[in-house]
């Protein structure tokens, strides 16, 4: 009887030991690892390459961590990963630091309205009218006569930081109706709202469109919001899918990265609906 | 007594486990203070309360609206929620055929069972546009109180029903004798009788509802601002928790964990609360 309860101790202290922190890819062992942090945009692409360069490479153990483009770079400067996952760019301080920004792949943030919103499209100024509230009825930007509801991205997402970096405004000017966290809610959200304006990443809405649910990518400043026009650089609301390292990269880390970049790997961006790079790697 | 030895050993083990039960809150509490101690020391607990919004990011961080949010949602859903489930438990045991008994009870059950984040789903693709038609944009307070309601209420119904159940079949013999009809028998001698048990669904409803996040999550707006109406977005604490956590800096999450501890502080007001109550309905009854 003793022995069980013992047993059972024995269990729950074990179940207690926190998790080894991120190690590194230092440690003495046979099995070499690679730790990725940061950026819940581009944890799911990384783990597909990070499978396939598994498969490649015995013996390596690529584990990814997400938690926001910050911790990405916070770890990558702090050493708790290899590499950090960054979907920005780099502000200056941070490069000041020492870090490296290295894209592996570009996105897109869209405006999408509901299918049966004729809207075309909005320009930089109308939209900061829209999201600052001085405009409050669809006919004031072109649209039909009937209230916006304005989605808005949650703080420290970093859709919205790229969001404001294109409107120059700040997070504190924005008069929302609907605050949102992943893409996937709130493209459910203007789907099921007729009046509803929201931004999301475009290969996702894309995706999402194409299977029939009801919502339409609108142009910015007359440029389409497509696949494309993020490809060839002409779209304006576009970010680079970054991996952010200390110094240059080395050993493991840079096979990675290097992987990670090149044409191998274009089936697996396509695939999570972002743009490969152009063959010139940018 | 024929096995002491056996008897000490589980002694031991109950003591251990009761002590572990306690201990995990006391940890619980202890862990949310610690990591919200950096931003209660560096913005003061008075800026949770007086700052002009909740910008964590900018360096705003109002609390108020998520608190009054929280609140407003619990209590409304609380409202809706109890006389349904306590008359839902009425009405199985004292007016439903036996037939049928069964059936009702194991449905209550199954609305128990629901996942939270289906409930959530449903609230956002079938409530929030049907609102939306009364007056966009549909994710509200209405909803969070609507989807909210729904959750808890098979809490209420089950225990209520437990409670009813529980009433001295001798005092509902006397009521029969005293020649009282169903319904003065019932708001008579039952509902005084079980009014306890009945507190305790409320209560245990009540804790359900503050701390619910994915469904309020997905109906509520999620906009930090004081509602002015049923139609208004609200956030509340845990959703609040939920949104930003995963991409909060370090003062930021610091401040995230304040907004922990401000929801375990209701829960333990709640709590106090309903067993005082209970206390001194049972004292009187």
């Amino acid at each position: 009887m003793k022995r069980v309860f013992l047993a059972i101790g024995m269990l729950a202290l074990g179940a207690c030991r926190s998790k080894d922190p991120a190690s590194g890819s230092s440690g003495p062992e046979a099995e070499r690892k690679l730790v990725l942090t940061g950026s819940s945009t581009i944890a799911p692409l990384a783990s597909e390459i990070a499978k396939r360069f598994e498969a490649k490479h015995p013996g390596v153990r690529v584990d990814i961590q997400t938690g926001g483009s910050a911790r990405g770079i916070s770890d990558a400067l702090a050493g708790l990963a290899d590499i950090g996952m960054a979907s920005r760019e780099l502000n200056p301080d941070e490069a000041a630091n020492g870090l490296t920004a290295i894209p592996i792949a570009k996105d897109g943030i869209g405006l999408i309205v509901h299918r049966d919103n004729a809207l075309l499209g909005l320009t930089r100024q109308q939209l900061v009218s829209v999201y600052t509230g001085q405009v409050t009825n669809w006919r004031q930007v072109g649209g039909k006569d009937a209230r916006l509801t304005v989605v808005n991205k949650a703080e420290g997402r970093a859709t919205l930081e790229l969001f404001l970096h294109f409107t120059g405004l700040k997070s504190t000017d924005i008069q929302a109706s609907v605050v949102i966290g992943d893409n996937a809610q709130g493209i459910k959200t203007v789907a099921g709202n007729p009046d509803a304006i929201g931004y999301v990443s475009i290969g996702t809405a894309e995706h999402d469109a194409s299977l029939g649910t009801p919502i339409r990518l609108i142009s910015v400043d007359g440029v389409a919001a497509s696949l494309a026009t993020v490809g060839d650089g002409t779209f304006p609301m576009s970010r680079a899918l970054n991996l952010v390292v200390k110094g240059q990269p080395n050993g493991l880390a840079r096979d990675f990265i290097e992987y990670s970049r090149s044409a191998e790997v274009h089936d697996l961006v396509k695939a999570e609906f972002f743009v490969p790079l152009g063959p010139t790697g940018t | 007594m024929p096995h002491p030895g056996r008897d000490r050993a589980l002694l031991w083990t109950l003591r251990l486990f009761a002590v572990s039960s306690v201990a995990i809150v006391l940890l619980v509490v202890a862990f949310v203070s610690g990591e919200s101690a950096p931003a209660l020391a560096e913005v003061g607990p008075v800026r949770f309360f007086s700052d002009p919004s909740w910008h964590p990011a900018s360096g705003f961080f109002n609390m108020v609206p998520m608190l009054a949010g929280t609140v407003l949602v619990s209590a409304g859903a609380l409202l809706l929620a109890a006389p349904l489930g306590v008359l839902s438990a009425i009405f199985l045991q004292f007016y439903a055929p036996p037939a049928l008994r069964s059936y009702w009870r194991n449905l209550i059950g199954l609305l128990a069972g629901i996942p939270s984040v289906v409930y959530g789903f449903w609230g956002l693709v079938s409530l929030v546009p049907l609102i939306n038609r009364l007056h966009p944009p549909g994710q509200s307070l209405l909803a969070g109180i609507l989807v909210l309601a729904l959750m808890v209420l098979p809490t209420i119904a089950l225990l209520s029903d437990a409670a009813l159940e529980s009433v001295p079949a001798h005092y509902l013999r006397s009521a029969a004798a005293l020649g009282l009809s169903r319904w003065g028998t019932v708001s008579g001698v039952v509902l005084p009788a079980a009014r306890g048990g009945i507190l305790t669904g409320v209560a245990l409803a009540a804790a359900r509802a503050v701390g619910e996040t994915m469904a309020v999550l997905m109906v509520c707006g999620n906009v930090v601002r004081m509602p002015e109406g049923l139609f208004d977005p609200v956030r509340t604490l845990t959703a609040n928790i939920a949104l930003e956590m995963a991409y909060a800096g370090s003062a930021h999450r610091s401040a995230l964990f304040v907004s922990g501890l401000a929801l375990l502080a209701i829960v333990a007001l709640g709590a106090g609360f309903s067993e005082a109550a209970r206390r001194k309905v049972v004292a009187n009854g």
